[in-house]
């Protein structure tokens, strides 16, 4: 198994295609040397011909003279807990110039799904201290709820944001975050970087560098080497680990990249036709094993070309992960941060994270109230700069403020504003206060008797 | 049984040489004997997909042959099991190999060492058909599991029969030519179960959802697809199915679903209780649970591996109804297999023959005579995820040339919190003609009259809400500015139902007729009372059509119902 081969034949884009072999495994991980360097690659397709291998870490270098070795197994993730606090690249080697890892285990990268009736149900509130998710879009543990931007808009910040601020309500557990960085530029790694090292997270995180110009086909490689350790943080270590990747969009480009140089039949736009089971592969690694004290937690941004939703890959994606926060352009040029719109975003795992023993027995409620107005208040804009302001009636005039006054105190905060739920339900009821108490038709009167600002001076605080 | 060789892997394709098996063939390849079945044969070489992973294989290894295709066990027991895409329990998978699903494992999809008492219907000297039921075990508590002779079996005089407790293997009679019967049988899920023939849909499917029953009805046999984007509130509108629908079996197949929501349904499903019987929902219930990012082979497979389980106790006599969700993951994961082929492609990457599987799953659902006599149905609910919610995308497409009940589900209605978000204009349902008689018959001779007149408002409304949206609704007519409110009546009173609500979750017919017409009487009244010239703001307010709302939240609502008509009888007298 540790023969060298010198029989490359051909090389073509990220692949290179090897003869007379002996019987190599599928998805084996190959080594090939050129004089000292060592670049590492996968089987793709195998045969007694012909062997097919994508290299890792770009083909740039390779000649027939180059070695190959196959070594009999699939790729494997080095993992101890001593990785926490690392740098690593794309392909998981040391980038901080650090020792390599000296495993305790090694894991088989290509995660086996967890078998669903060993899953616990996620129900445990996350407080992001942003009162656009806390409020209207909760997140649990366990979950997966990605951020769907633009090119241009500041998904970056509230990843960071969460990222600093998410914890429970129970307070001080083990807890982690992996960050995969794939395809994203110097500058924004940098940013990433800097903002952890100013809180402190770095040392409770591991953190996967693909910039921008690394090879795009170690891309596909990032996500699984992230969600390896992720899951070996939260099943081994016990500990609850949130796991921020951006930009899927750069990841789906490298798997259209290879199906291109693979010449495979493509599906929607050129995206290859597995691009749907490749990505729940990535998504579906996030949950709770039932016994198990830890979980994992996704967080996945990716910018919609064109800012279209319809785009296969935030629409594959939708239909994988459980909701969506979409970042809205027309929110960040008003100068709301940040600048989520509730109305398109959703939680689907929200009903099992709030309400009485969660957060607070109003929190649906008042939810449902402020979404229903603002949605509506959204809707008469369009009306009112058709026939002016003042042909609105009364109550179409509270509403369209209501939604004014939403977007200004409710959706806009801090940078570095980390809200309370209580202060996030009670941003939402000084703004229904706004309305006229029959209005609030969402409401439960004895909710409104005890929260309403009207009437209620003791709930203020809880 | 031959055994060939691997010569080529290539993802969840393998190609193999020296084999002799037939097309769908269950195969096992490699070391590990990963579950896999025959998909072509060109010349000397084997096309194989395999239901596992493939990392690891290499040419050489050993594939071994089984001799018969990819089958479904059938016999006591699958009531209540919750299964992967090719029956494997998964709770025996979780005991054997931990909390991840690892490879190579074989786990039989019935208990086959669980004794059953089996007590026979015929008697020694009988001459039984093939499909003919010749004893019952109680399966569950509501469930008598009939035992049948297999109908590929021949059939003749029983020479022995036992009774008494016995495992699915043993044997309960033996024939006169020697044939031995056992409790379980075995069926390619590929192939439809046969029947005596074919039913027409003349009897329909009770869901308690107003707008279904009322509006859009589905036949016992019949066949409805559920389109929406996602977000629409699919996945809730086939659980409220699951736990409404008048059927004696619930096969739900999770078909590329999200494990988190499975785990969900997993849960919550065995805590369900079913409102009829008051037993628990899981006792009527098959779940088939092969998440999105389980082998896509094995997605492709649990269609049909549902569908022969819902066939098999159709032929028992008794009602089944199967889910999926959803149809569109698994066209996807035969684009996925299509495309590792190297097969030409048809519309955006679908294999041609996209448009006649689609047919082939659909025609397998229907109400038949079955052969051991008396009825039973297969009615088929598949949701379908068009992405980017564009109606017009192969598999939208091709699954509504064979649906006859459309259930359009609509974001809009969804972000309005009106549930059942079933848009009212855009779905239909072709068995409208077909059921018109047994509603008549059964509930009330005006109920199509009422569904037409209804349907005919809300078309108006529809009309006359683009008006209202540009010059606002004080500049209608009045009996126009009428038809509104009614509509909103109809809308808000007897469309939308809370699912959650312990009365209004499920509503039956009769209470949907006695509602509707109520409406219906309240709209002739004020039609009436505008033609003496009452104005429209006074009929508006009249306090009956404000406790009309409360009625459907009440469990004995006839005298209620009766009071409040009374009420309003006497207010539009009363109105000068």
């Amino acid at each position: 198994m540790t023969k060298e081969y010198k029989t490359i034949v051909e090389i073509s884009g990220p692949l290179i295609f090897v003869e007379k072999t002996e019987p190599v495994g599928f998805n084996e991980l190959v080594e090939i040397r050129t004089g000292d360097e060592i670049k590492r690659g996968q089987v793709l397709d195998t045969s007694d011909e012909i062997v097919v291998v994508q290299v890792f870490e770009g083909t740039g270098g390779l000649s027939k003279a180059s070695a190959v070795k196959f070594t009999g197994d699939v790729i494997k993730m080095p993992l101890s807990p001593g990785i926490i606090g690392r740098v690593l690249s794309g392909s998981g080697r040391p980038r901080d110039g650090g020792p390599p890892i000296v495993p305790e285990v090694e894991r088989d990268i290509i995660g086996a799904a967890i078998n669903p009736a060993s899953r616990e149900k996620p129900r445990a509130f996350i407080q992001t201290g942003i009162s656009t998710i806390d409020g209207t879009n909760t997140l649990v543990r366990g979950q997966k709820l990605p951020i769907f931007s633009g090119s241009g808009l500041p998904h970056n910040d509230v990843a960071l944001q969460i990222a600093r601020q998410a914890k429970t309500l129970e307070g001080a557990e083990s807890f982690a975050v992996v960050f995969c960085a794939m395809g994203i530029t110097n500058e924004e790694a940098q940013h990433f970087m800097a903002d952890f090292e100013r809180t402190g997270a770095l040392e409770r995180a591991v953190i996967f560098l693909n910039l921008a110009d690394d090879p795009a086909v170690e891309r596909i490689l990032t996500p699984r080497l992230g969600l390896t350790t992720a899951e070996y943080l939260a099943f081994d270590l016990d500990m609850h680990v949130l796991i921020i990747y951006t930009d899927m969009t750069n990841y789906c480009e490298s798997l259209r990249q290879m199906g291109a140089a693979r010449e495979e039949v493509p599906g929607r736009r050129g995206y290859p036709g597995y691009m749907y089971t490749d990505l729940a592969i990535q998504y579906e690694r996030a949950g709770i094993i039932r016994g198990k004290k830890g979980s994992i937690t996704q967080f996945p941004i990716l910018t919609m070309p064109g800012d279209d939703i319809t785009h296969p890959i935030p629409d594959l994606s939708g239909y994988i992960t459980e909701g969506q926060l979409i970042v809205s352009r027309e929110l960040h040029r008003k100068g709301i941060y940040p600048p989520i719109d509730i109305r398109p975003s959703l939680s689907r795992l929200m009903n099992s994270g709030i309400g009485a023993g969660h957060t607070r027995e109003d929190h649906r409620a008042v939810s449902d109230q402020l979404y229903a107005y603002y949605a509506e208040g959204c809707d008469l804009r369009g009306l009112a700069a058709i026939v002016g302001k003042e042909a609105l009636s009364e109550r179409d005039k509270l509403i369209l403020e209501f939604a004014d006054l939403f977007e200004r105190r409710f959706v806009n905060q801090g940078r570095d504003e980390d809200r309370t739920i209580f202060e996030t339900l009670q941003i939402g009821w000084d703004l229904l206060a706004n309305l006229p108490e029959a209005m609030l038709t969402r409401v439960d009167d004895k909710y409104i008797q005890k929260y309403h600002p009207k009437h209620a001076g003791s709930a203020k605080k809880e | 049984m031959e055994v060939g060789k691997v010569k080529r892997v290539a993802g969840p394709v393998v190609q193999a040489v020296g084999l002799k098996a037939s097309m769908y063939d269950l195969v096992l390849v490699g070391e590990e004997g990963l579950m896999s079945e025959v998909i072509g044969i060109s010349g000397n070489k084997h096309v194989i997909q395999v239901y596992e992973d493939t990392s690891g294989v290499k040419p050489g290894e050993p594939v071994k042959e089984t001799g018969a295709p990819l089958v479904a066990q059938l016999g006591p027991g699958i009531l209540t099991s919750i299964y992967d895409g090719i029956q494997r329990p998964l709770t025996i998978l979780a005991e054997k190999s931990g909390d991840f699903i690892s490879r190579g494992l074989f786990v039989d999809g019935i208990d086959h060492k669980k004794k059953w008492e089996f007590k026979p219907i015929v008697k020694k000297g009988d001459v039984v058909k093939p499909g003919q039921a010749i004893g019952e075990v109680q399966e569950q508590l509501l469930i008598k599991h009939k035992i049948m002779v297999p109908p590929r079996m021949k059939g003749g005089a029983i020479k022995e029969i036992y009774s008494g407790n016995f495992n699915v293997d043993e044997t309960v009679a033996v024939l006169e030519d020697g044939t031995k019967i056992t409790m379980v049988q075995k069926w390619p899920v590929r192939q439809a179960r046969p029947v005596t023939r074919k039913m027409p849909p003349t009897i329909p499917l009770r869901t308690g959802q107003r707008v279904i029953d009322g509006f859009f009805s589905l036949a016992k046999g019949g066949t409805a697809a559920i389109p929406g984007g996602f977000g629409t509130g699919k996945t809730v509108m086939q659980q409220t199915l699951s736990k409404w629908a008048d059927v004696d079996a619930v096969i739900y197949v999770g078909c590329g679903e999200r494990g988190n929501e499975m785990a969900d349904l997993l849960h919550e499903f065995p805590e369900l209780v079913d409102p009829r019987t008051n037993r628990p929902l899981m006792e009527r219930s098959i779940v088939y649970a092969n998440t999105s990012n389980m082998p896509v082979a094995a997605r492709e497979a649990s269609i049909y591996t549902g569908m022969t389980t819902a066939e098999y106790y159709r032929d028992m006599g008794y009602d089944c109804m199967m889910t999926a969700d959803s149809t569109s993951r698994w066209a996807e994961a035969m684009r996925e297999l299509a495309s590792r082929l190297e097969e030409m492609p048809g519309e955006e990457g679908y294999p041609a023959y996209l448009g006649a599987r689609l047919a082939d799953f659909y025609e397998r659902a229907g109400r038949a005579e079955v052969l051991n006599g008396g009825f039973g149905s297969v009615s088929v609910v598949g949701a379908v995820s068009p992405p980017g919610g564009d109606f017009t995308e192969p598999v939208t497409q091709n699954t509504l040339r064979m649906v006859k009940v459309f259930w359009a589900l609509d974001s809009r209605l969804t972000q309005r919190r009106h549930f059942p978000s079933i848009n009212w204009l855009d779905s239909y349902s072709l068995y409208d003609k077909d059921l018109e008689p047994w509603f008549t018959e059964n509930v009330n001779a005006d109920w199509n009259k009422n569904k037409k007149r209804a349907m005919a408002i809300l078309q108006e409304n529809a009309e006359l809400e683009e008006i209202v949206m540009l010059v606002g609704s004080d500049a209608l007519p009045e009996d126009q500015q009428m038809t509104l409110e009614v509509a909103r009546m109809i809308i808000n009173f007897w469309l939308a139902q809370s699912a959650f609500h312990p009365v209004d979750a499920s509503c039956p017919y009769k209470k949907q007729f006695d509602l509707l017409q109520s409406i219906l009487a309240y709209r002739d009244y004020s039609f009436e009372a505008l033609k003496k010239g009452i104005p429209v703001d006074i009929i508006k307010n009249t306090p009956s059509k404000d406790a009309l709302a409360k009625i459907r939240l009440v469990e004995d609502y006839e005298p209620d119902l009766k009071r409040v008509m009374a009420q309003m009888d006497s207010e539009f007298k009363a109105m000068k």
